[in-house]
Order: structure tokens, then sequence, then C-alpha cells
């Protein structure tokens, strides 16, 4: 049985208009990039600013359109969709928003926030639309009171609960979350990764988790992908990325995550700026910031190859596999 | 900011129940209330308010009723005057305090009129912009820049001239006048709105474009909306006043303070009470309707507050 | 030598119930080249303290202390404008989103040199190369080239560079960081605190680095404070705090660190941090905590010393009759509403 969600080679791609008499430029915001999340599985997505993954996500959302490769969701194809499936595609997936305050409408009642999706996309009537949100508010450990107060009225960790149970009014099966505790604080933080957890055992969900920060990821995550200007630099089982990082720009990451460092000396990255997407580094886009850059990896692009049970994409994988 | 060591009376530390957290009205209130010039104005915007709706009862005599026996009466507290025409009388003998009171009602009218009908128009038109962008935003605020390059005065008696003189044309050509503005706010506004995750939130649950912008969107503009037309009410008033000084807005005998300007601008020397008192009321309400939508403003906005 | 001393600082914000405590109390000192931590989530009182200790709290907030030194002067008497401007110099501060605090209209260099002309004097032509000597120690590459950018040209890191150059302009003598790194990227985080701590060690500075990590604090500070609700609820070494915490909410936010088991349910503390409005009359932890007792609830625990540092309990961790007393003041249970409502 295929995996729930299917993508190969998406890519997107922006164009930047500059001014009346120049030709537009290309902004390429992710190039490339395939995986497979299966049911009750977890990919997090993992990179800096400027990687994609917030395009990635749209796209898999379906609030964007890839510019090229093909995305597969539940068996439908999510790029083309046959009309008649389109509204089962569009209940599918769901997402949840990176900052709590902004992804609730203020001037609403929580009630009626959770049961619009209801009211959209169901013919269901008022008393059991009702009924589900209240269900649905209880499995988030939200009580019957809250759902007349307006989301100013809760704490950040409350109301990223109210945006997972919106997520969820349409049962769908994935769930792209970005970013979702990276406002809270540690303790709030605890509180959601858990509700995470226990609602990906209830309900079988697939969840494609965007975080920055490393501790999170290795916490909730089945598989890692890891970006770095829209290409997938490392992608593969969590244990094995973490007990062995095989990029460069992953060991990076994992040195600097305060708290998980276990390599003795911090990666030393060449000081410098990201570089635009505008105008990539020709070779490996990881280059021009690796402490490992030869020659050949400022002209040829490496190729995703398998290496040691994951997918890597660097000329140098073989010396840190030993 | 003073700083002194602590005694023991700074120990008492409240205790407060769960979620006493002071309600959003209550809020505004406490805000607003704050703000002494604000609740002035609101003060006289009630008093007017009144006015304008008992004037019948409150005015001693009818507005326009002359008295050939009474012409240019001065105000009470001067030689001729007398307590029958506590503000005096103008040139065909009608009493000034009634006339004033039944203009209250007469601005007021106008400036809410024109308020809500260029509210209505705007916010649709900026609605429309800030949604579709592309062709649909470029011409509506390409035809708002023609408008609001044009002076407004001169653009009002242009319509007024066009469709003729009279109170309601005035406050059909007012409302044209001030139209970019809200536009533009609301525009503005849309924007804003749709760049916020809600709305992402909204499309990814299924929400088609009419729901998006009249239940997601429109709400959360609503509050510079309210202080632009608050503030807009008292333009209102003063491009209507100035409309019927020309003789273009509201006609004799319609008791508009601005009409009341016209017809007494030959008596300015001879009988200053003709003159001075309808320019007055003009400047009180119109003072009053700016510091209230101030005081909405600085309430409702977050940034300042404290 | 103590660079600042604290005593019993209190910020008082007006809201629309009326003045209300955001800080209470606070105290601690700073010695020459000694980095202390202070950890603590959204709404601990955290930042206001800085700000309250260098002047930039607006009018309406009321800030009281019963020593504020720096340097053995005494800063409380000092108006508002003299505080600033001495702790302009001598204290330098850097916040959390280093291209929000920089003018957008004017270029790196620009604001650079101003600052170097107001308070050193510096004629433009020294001003500026002394300007770009700074963008070189804060490791900023062709620092030349970039004098002339504008923010919004730069990332964020560079900013916090920009930024970080910008405060050590006039040599202070301690540098207070508010959550530095929590707006930059991961890799670009530890660089940014790799160059705090060298200009501290260089320089001799006293550091103070405000944050909510606890991982952050456990690499680099030598003391850190723990606030919660307005309040120090433990004052302890580095090592020993991450060892051996004393007060359960730091014991618990310890706890609540991300793992590396994938299926370990995260400890979580139940129900969330007191509003400015919703302080409990006792305790300021004690809804939330496992072993509150009625004594707890009623009466608030005053800091004092135990075991090398400073903890705000009636029944610090470390203490060998613990279990006696909390039965003998009898246990209490965290209200369900507030599990139910932490923790599903």
């Amino acid at each position: 049985m295929s995996a729930l969600v299917v993508a190969r080679d998406l890519a997107r791609t922006y164009q930047v208009t500059r001014g009346f008499w120049s030709a537009p430029r290309q902004l390429r915001a992710v190039g490339g990039v395939s995986f497979e999340i299966a049911a009750g599985r977890t990919l997090a997505v993992v990179g800096e600013t400027g990687c994609g993954k917030s395009t990635l996500a749209r796209m898999v959302t379906l609030i964007e359109r890839p510019s090229a490769g093909t995305l597969v969701l539940d068996g439908i194809d999510a790029v083309d969709p046959p009309p008649a499936q389109a509204k089962r595609l569009r209940r599918s997936v769901q997402l949840v928003f990176q900052n709590p305050a902004g992804s609730l409408n203020p001037r609403r009642k929580v009630g009626v926030i959770l049961e619009e999706p209801l009211a959209i996309n169901t013919q269901l009537p008022r008393e059991r639309r009702r009924r589900q949100v209240l269900a649905m508010m209880a499995k988030v450990g939200l009580g019957a009171e809250h759902q007349g107060r307006y989301p100013h009225m809760f704490s950040g960790g409350q109301r990223q609960r109210i945006a997972i149970a919106r997520a969820l009014m349409l049962h769908p099966k994935l769930v792209v979350a970005d970013e979702p505790v990276s406002a809270l604080d540690v303790s709030v933080q605890a509180q959601v990764l858990n509700l995470f957890k226990d609602l990906q055992e209830e309900m079988g969900l697939a969840y494609l988790f965007i975080s920055h920060d490393l501790a999170v990821v290795r916490h909730v995550a089945h598989d890692v992908l890891v970006m770095y200007l829209g290409l997938a630099m490392e992608q593969g089982p969590k244990e094995r990325i973490f007990a062995r990082p095989l990029h460069p720009y992953t060991q990076a990451l994992l040195a600097a995550t305060p708290g998980l460092a276990t390599r003795p000396a911090a990666m030393r990255l060449r000081t410098g700026d990201l570089p635009s997407p505008l105008d990539p580094p020709h070779g490996c886009v990881f280059s021009t910031r690796c402490p490992h850059v030869v020659e050949r990896c400022r002209i040829e692009r490496p190729r995703t190859r398998p290496i040691d049970g994951r997918q890597v994409a660097c000329h140098l994988a073989e010396r840190f596999v030993g | 900011m003073k700083t002194r060591p602590m005694s023991a009376k700074d120990r008492k530390v409240k205790p407060r129940s769960v979620d006493a957290t002071p309600g959003p009205l209550r809020e505004l209130a406490v805000s607003f209330c704050a703000n002494h010039g604000a609740v002035a104005g609101f003060a006289v915007i009630a008093t007017l308010l009144l006015l304008a709706v008992f004037a019948d009862l409150i005015a001693p005599h009818p507005p326009a009723l002359p008295n050939n026996d009474a012409l240019l009466v001065p105000p009470v507290w001067q030689a001729r005057g007398s307590w029958t025409y506590p503000l005096g009388t103008d040139a065909i003998g009608r009493d000034i305090l009634s006339r004033l009171i039944h203009g209250a009602r007469l601005s007021l009218a106008i400036g809410l009129v024109v308020v809500t009908l260029a509210v209505a128009i705007g916010t649709a038109l900026g609605l429309a912009a800030g949604f579709f962008r592309g062709p649909v935003e470029f011409a509506i605020l390409r035809l708002m820049d023609v408008l609001l390059t044009l002076p407004s005065l001169l653009l009002a008696i242009v319509i007024v001239a066009i469709l003729g003189p009279g109170i309601v044309n005035a406050m059909l050509a007012v409302a044209v006048v001030v139209l970019p503005h809200y536009v533009r706010i609301a525009r503005a506004a849309v924007i804003t709105e749709l760049a916020k995750d809600y709305v992402t939130a909204a499309k990814v649950g299924g929400a088609g474009v009419p729901r998006l912008m009249l239940r997601e969107v429109l709400p959360n503009c609503v509050a510079p909306l309210i202080v632009q037309a608050t503030l807009g009410i008292s333009t209102a008033i003063l491009d209507a006043a100035s409309l019927g000084f020309l003789g273009l807005g509201a006609q004799p005998p319609l008791p508009e303070w601005g009409t009341m300007l016209a017809d007494a601008r030959e008596f300015v020397l001879r009988a200053w009470w003709v003159v001075t008192f309808p320019g007055l009321m003009i400047l009180l309400a119109v003072m009053a309707f700016n510091l209230v939508g101030d005081g909405l403003r600085d309430a409702l906005d977050p940034k300042l507050k404290r | 030598m103590a660079l600042l001393e604290v005593e019993n600082l209190s910020v008082e914000l007006p809201t629309a119930a009326g003045m209300v405590r955001a800080v209470d109390r606070v105290g601690f000192s700073l010695s020459a080249g000694e980095l202390l931590g202070v950890v603590g989530e959204s709404g601990s009182g955290k930042t206001l303290t800085m700000l309250a200790i260098m002047g930039l709290l607006p009018h309406p907030a009321r800030v009281v202390a019963d020593r504020l030194t720096f340097k053995d002067r005494d800063l409380l008497p000092l108006s508002a404008r003299a505080r600033r401007a001495l702790a302009g110099r001598s204290i330098a501060m850097i916040f959390q989103e280093p291209t929000a605090s920089l003018n957008p209209c004017f270029t790196i260099g620009f604001q650079l040199v101003e600052g170097l002309r107001v308070h050193q004097r510096l004629g433009r032509k020294a001003a500026w190369k002394r300007a770009v000597g700074l963008l070189e120690q804060v490791g900023i590459p062709s620092p030349e080239d970039r004098m002339r950018a504008y923010p919004h040209q730069l990332s964020g890191g560079m900013n916090q560079r920009v930024m970080i150059a910008m405060a050590i302009a006039c040599d202070p003598e301690i540098l207070i960081a508010d959550e530095p790194t929590t707006a930059l990227d991961v890799t670009v985080q530890a660089q940014i605190l790799e160059l705090l701590l060298g200009l501290q060690r260089q320089r001799g500075m006293g550091l103070i680095l405000v944050t909510h990590n606890m991982d952050v604090v456990a690499q680099t500070a030598q003391r850190v404070l723990v606030m919660y609700g307005g309040q120090i609820v433990e004052e302890r070494g580095a090592a020993a705090l991450f060892q051996a915490p004393q007060h359960p909410y730091a014991a618990a936010l310890l706890a609540a660190r991300p793992t590396a088991e994938r299926d370990a349910r995260l400890l979580t503390i139940p129900g969330t941090p007191p509003g400015l409005h919703d302080r409990p009359p006792g305790c300021l932890f004690a809804p939330r905590c496992a072993d509150a007792t009625q004594r707890a609830r009623a009466v608030r625990p005053e800091l004092r010393d135990f075991m090398g540092g400073r903890v705000r309990c009636h029944y610090p961790l470390g203490d060998g009759n613990r279990e006696a007393r909390i039965a003998a003041d009898g246990r209490v249970a965290i209200d369900a509403d507030i599990v139910a409502r932490g923790e599903p």
C-alpha cells in the first residue's frame, strides 16, 4: 500500500519583477524535493530562514500550486485534482500555524471559529456541529465554557490548542504543522507536544512537522528532512541522522543546538550570510559556508544518493560514515 | 520616574481572582474616559443629539417664523436685548436660538448621512481593491486619485452645480469628495489583514472569497474606519456649512448653520450676533467630533496603550 | 568588586484595574567579568527588570528599590535623564529583534558614527575608523562595505552583530543581552553567543544574559537567576542548578525540555503562569505545584539562602525533612480544572 503522502521533485519558483525594462528574475524557493509520509508517522522538516520549508508547507496544504513535480495526497493528485475529488482533497490536509495569536480571527468567538470548517464543508445540522465542536475541544483539553470566549482571552498554549482543534475538525489524514511550538514557552511547549503525540496515536494522523529546533525534532519525528536554500541536504530516519549526521549542514545544525551538542568542537561555519535564493551558488548550494568545501563542490551540484540508510546530497558524505 | 526606598505599605499586593483581566469593552471605556478632551467632546455631542431630537420641544420659537417687530434684536445681555430672544434675532426677526437648535438636527443629519454613505461605498470599493488586486484595484485607485487631485471644495461645488443646489445634493457632493479617504483606509486594512494567518487558515478550511471578504476580513477592518468616520463627521459638517455659506447647500429658510452664516454676511459689523453664533456652533460641533475621534483612535490603538 | 547591586527592585504598572506589581522585589549583584543568566518564561518579568535598571521604562511605570547602585554610585536619586546618560555609557543593552532595533532610514555606518560622535566626541573621520574597527571586532566581513548598507539589506545575524558593535562602542562595563538570539537561526545563535562570550572575556565586562532557553544558560553562565511571576524563585551557580535545582518550578522547567526518546511523554507543568491580574495570595507557583500545601497557598515564601544559593520555597527540593514537613502542613492536590486545562 502506498504511503499517504507521496511527493516527487516538488518545486516552486517565483517570478520577481524588477521594473518595466528588465526581465523578471527567478526566485527558486523550493527546488526538487521528494519525500513520503505514511499514516501515523511524522516527517520533520528542518532548516533555517530561507530554506523553503514554509513554501513546502504551503504547497502541501494546497495553498500554492507547485511549479513542478508531483504530489499525491491520500491517492488523489494534488497538483491537478479531478473536480469530483477536490472537496475530499481539501479535507484531507490541514494546517497549524506558528503564531497562535495571528492564526485565530480576533473578532470571532472560539466556538464559531471551530464550527466554521464544518459549516463550510459539511451539511451537518447545527446541533451536530455544536456537539462535534465540544467533543474536539474536550479532546484538546479545553472546557465547554471556553467556546464563548474570544482568542485574546487565552494564553499562547491554549490558543495553539484551539488551532489544533480547528485543524482536526474535518478529520484530515495529514496535518502540516509550521513551527507550532516555536512561539511557546518551554513548559507550554511540552504540553502541546504531548498533545500532538496523543492525537497522532489516537487518530492515526500523519504529520509534516516543520521546525528549526532540533531538540523538538528529535522528540517528535520519525523521519527527518534537512533543507537548505530550497534543496534537500539530507533525509532519512531520525535515529540515523541524529546519531551520525553525514551532511556538513546537518552536523552544523546539531552542533549549534544548545542541549544537543555532543560533538566536541562547535562546527565552525564560514562566516557569511545565507546566499540569496535569487542567485544561488553554482555547484553545491552549501559550498559558500561549508567548512569542508573542496573545488568539486563549487562546480558540481551533488545529487542525492543513498548512503548508510538515508539520502544525502554531498560529495564528501562517505568520509563521515566511519 | 521616581524611585524611593520601599516601605511597609508597598508590600500589600492585591490578590486577584482568576480571569480578572478586564474585558475589551471595559478597557476601551477606561482608556477613552482617561482622555478628558474626548469625554468633553462626547458630552457636547450628546447635548447636540438631545437638542436635535427634542428640538421641537426645546426651542422657544418656531425657526422659520419671522417677526417684523423684532428685527435684529441683540442678545439678552446687551442694551436692547430681552429674554424672549436670548441670543437675538436675525434680519427678518427669526429667533436665533431656535434656529440654532433646529440647525443641530440638520448638521448632525448631514454628518451622519454623508459619513454613512462614504463609509459604505468606500468600504465596498476598498474591499474589492484589496481582494482582487490587479486591474480592479488599479481602476479603483486611479479613480480615487482623480477625486483626490481636485480641491475638495471645488469638486463639491462642481457636483452641486450639476445636480442643483439643495441639502440632499450637498450631502451627495460631500460624500463623493470624502470617499477616497475611506477607500484607501479600507484597502490598506484589507491588505494588512489578508497577510495574517487566520485568513490563510480560513482558506485552508475551504472558505471561498465572499466568506473571506465579509465574515473574516471585514470585521477586523472596522476599527480604523470608525475612527476616520468620527473625524469625518466633523469634516462633513464643515464642508456642508461651506456649501451652505456659498448658497449651494441647504437653501433658506432651512436653519442650517452654514446657510445662516451666508444670510448674515452683510451684518458682520452691524449685528455681530447673527454671524457669530452659527459660527460658534460649527466650531463647537467640529471640535467635539474631532476630540471624540482622537480619543477613540488613542483608545483603540494597541501601540498607544501604556 | 560588585559592579551592579540591586536590592528589592519592584516595578508597578498602571492598568485598567489599578497599579499592578509586575516585578516584585528582585535583587542581585553582578561583578566584573561575571556572566549572570536570567531565565524565565513569558510574563516572568525578566525584561521589565532590565529595562527598569536601564531607566528605559516609560513614564507611567513606577520603579521602586531599596538599592540600585552602579560601582557604588547610587542610581536611585538620579533623574531619569541622568540615569539614562550614565546607563547608556557604562551599561549597554541589546534586544531581541535586531532589525527592529536599528533605524531603517539610515545606513549602518551612519548610526554607528552618530553614536560614537555623540558619546565619545570623536570627529567624523576618527569615528568612521573606530566604527570599522568595531565591525571587525564583531566578526562582520568586509566592514567598509557594510558601513554603507541599510539594516534591511543585512540578515538578522549581521544586524545583531551591528547592535553588539554599537553596544560595545562606548566600552561599557556591563552588557545586558535580552534574548539576543531568540529571533535568529540556530547556527547564527551559536555564533552570536560565542561572540558575546569572547567580547566579555576580552573586555572583562559583566554580562547579563536574559533568555527563556535553559540550555543556552547551561553552556555559558556562572550564576543563574530563575524568575517566575515577577519574582526570583531561585538563584544558584549554573552547574549546581542543572544538577540539583531546589525550586520545584526550576526542576520542572528542566524536566520539560524535549528528550531523545520518541515515545516518552514530556513532563509538563499543568496550568499556566499567573498573569498580571491573577496572582494567587500565597506562593505564586503553588496552584501548579505537585507538592503544594495549605501553608504554601496562604503564605508567600521569602527568598532565603539555601545550599549555596537562594530559593523562594517553603519546601526546597534539597531539604531532608521535606516530605515530613509537607505532610505536616497538609498536602493539597492541584485543582482538577487546572490539571484539565493544562494537560489533556
